[in-house]
């Protein structure tokens, strides 16, 4: 536990939002260096340092970067802060918390791809964390961070606060886009990327809140000083969001790689009255389910892909030996079938079909076609719709049927 | 239709500097649900043609942005309105408890209000609280590690 955070440093200062507290710790250094340097050269740097987003899809940053055509203007920055998938608070406690260090981030982000527009999209519910927002966004405006010729260059950026209105879609790229737009947010296809033909068809980046507070660090202290926290594919340390039946829920800033048991038990403080571990859901509710004998596994991109999961978002949710999983999932297709758009057939009805048949096993008079049917209700779901949310409530499905099998067999013989 | 409602000066002032923000006036809807909520303490069907006429959108366009989310306030929801979370992480902690008690104190069912206008509840999604669960939000306050004693204190100081 010897790893110092990084980005929660300063978390529980009691002036951790004002902007005298920001600059008396280096705050907006990362910021001035940047635009010292050419909008090239800080794609490049960010590159090198192998930041990858994580907002849940784990896409190299300075790779998106490179995306936006040279010669397409005006370009856009959405910073997602829409922070909606179960089991993730940790962009809460950013913006909350250290809003300055994010709009550093979107300020470093901004420079370097040239945008002179960022909106950060905030979840509606987070009325305290717009306010927050809006205010720091003030202090710097005071200072010549955001405005006109910032840092006395020669480069505007404005930045401003779009609150959601409670619609977990809006957190997918496509459909903040079109939510920003004054539209219902209805996800778009893809392609055009958004980096080519996004926000009002113009050439536009979405980055999650805590990707974008990393740079300011990147920039301050290189791309290799960077790489020496985290494995090789994914470097840099992470924020866990730790939930459900331990000691010490919270939210817990690591090296990538870390074993998940020690981040349970070392950090999380263990499993609630010394219950055993049934399952543990490690990047969110839509990242496919993981038993206890899995607990070595080591929390970075590329060894939770190949146990078949994901790391998501960093959400870590332990269920106790107690738990029921039938239970479980039915609340989980609840949540996609209320959440799903409907604009794609498999996503709205999949979703649908889903929950009915697992609230019908709950209620005991599932049948034996009834597990068969789920798994190929997930088949016509998954990579048949516009956006993944047919996929991230399909890819959970499938795994609790396929692993807790026994589970739900025993209340269909019931 | 004759309309009736307006926003005031200092809201049709915030309006003008939000639209400075955007490429266009539809992008601003959002925004401006939100300042129709603040000026009249909910967003009916009145509402949207107050935000329509600003924003040269139709009406019934903006109705049917308005009821594709669920965040904003509506004229049925009570003066506090009570948002319990329902999703996993809070229902492994006892949420469902919480709504249990909170339906039969207030003698109402999720999506109804008290008859005095006091209180409306709902059993919402993932606030983002789940490592403070069970978690529920009274209009725009996070309420977070809820126990059934908590909750009665949190409505006595509402009274």
């Amino acid at each position: 536990m010897a790893f110092e955070p990084v980005l929660l440093k300063y978390i529980h200062e009691d002036r951790s939002r004002e902007m005298d507290f920001y600059l008396s710790h280096n705050g907006y250094e990362g910021a001035k260096k940047s635009l010292d340097m050419s909008p090239k050269d800080v794609i490049e740097l960010v590159k090198a340092s192998g930041l990858r987003g994580r907002g849940g899809a784990g896409f190299p940053t300075g790779m998106k970067w490179s995306f936006i055509p040279p010669d397409k203007k005006p370009v856009y920055l959405s910073c997602n802060a829409d922070e909606s998938e179960p089991g993730t608070f940790k962009d809460r406690y950013i913006v909350e918390g250290d809003p300055h260090q994010l709009l550093e981030g979107i300020i470093i982000c901004c420079w370097a791809i040239q945008s002179n527009q960022a909106y950060i999209y905030i979840r509606g519910e987070f009325a305290l964390g717009a306010k927050i927002l809006k205010k720091a966004i003030q202090e710097a405006r005071e200072k010549g961070f955001i405005g006109k010729k910032i840092f006395g260059k020669d480069f505007d950026l404005d930045i401003f606060v779009v609150r959601g209105a409670g619609a977990y879609i809006c957190g997918e790229e496509t459909a903040q886009l079109t939510s920003i737009e004054g539209s219902r947010g209805n996800p778009k296809l893809k392609p055009p990327f958004p980096a080519v033909q996004g926000l009002f068809g113009k050439p536009t980046i979405i980055n999650n809140v805590e990707t974008l507070a990393n740079l300011p660090h990147i920039m301050n202290n290189g791309a290799e000083w960077y790489k020496q926290f985290g494995t090789e594919k994914s470097p840099g340390f992470k924020i866990f969001s730790i939930s459900g039946h331990v000691n010490k829920p919270g939210n817990y800033e690591v090296p990538l790689g870390i074993s998940l048991k020690e981040l349970i038990y070392d950090y999380a403080g263990g499993v609630r009255n010394n219950k055993k571990i049934k399952a543990i859901i490690p990047g969110g509710s839509s990242t496919p389910i993981l038993k206890v004998d899995q607990i070595d596994i080591k929390m970075d991109y590329e060894s939770l892909a190949a146990a078949g999961s994901m790391l998501g978002s960093g959400a870590i949710t332990v269920l106790d030996e107690d738990t029921c999983m039938v239970d479980a999932i039915w609340n989980l297709m609840r949540f996609y079938h209320h959440e799903s758009c409907g604009q794609c057939t498999p996503c709205r009805e999949g979703t649908g079909w889903l929950e009915k048949i697992v609230a019908r096993i709950k209620k005991g008079f599932g049948t034996k076609e009834d597990l068969d049917n789920l798994l190929e209700i997930c088949d016509n779901m998954q990579g048949k719709t516009i956006c993944v949310l047919a996929d991230a409530a399909a890819m959970p499905m499938r795994s609790y049927v396929n692993t807790f099998r026994n589970e739900f067999e025993a209340m269909i013989k019931l | 239709m004759n309309q009736v409602k307006q926003l005031s000066k200092e809201r049709l002032e915030e309006f003008e500097e939000i639209l400075t923000h955007f490429p266009n006036k539809k992008a601003a809807l959002l925004p401006t649900l939100r300042l129709v909520e603040e000026e009249f303490g909910y967003v009916d069907t009145e509402g949207c043609r107050v935000a329509a006429k600003l924003l040269d959108l139709s009406p019934a366009y903006v109705y049917g942005v308005l009821t594709f989310y669920t965040h904003y306030k509506r004229e049925w929801h009570g003066k506090y309105r009570i948002m319990v979370c329902g999703t996993l992480m809070c229902a492994i902690s006892k949420s469902l408890e919480i709504v249990a008690h909170l339906k039969n104190k207030l003698g109402i069912e999720v999506g109804e209000r008290t008859a005095d206008g006091k209180f409306s509840l709902e059993k919402v999604e993932c606030l983002a609280s789940c490592g403070t669960a069970p978690a529920m939000q009274i209009n725009d306050d996070y309420y977070e590690n809820l126990t059934i004693q908590k909750v009665d204190e949190i409505l006595e100081s509402l009274k």
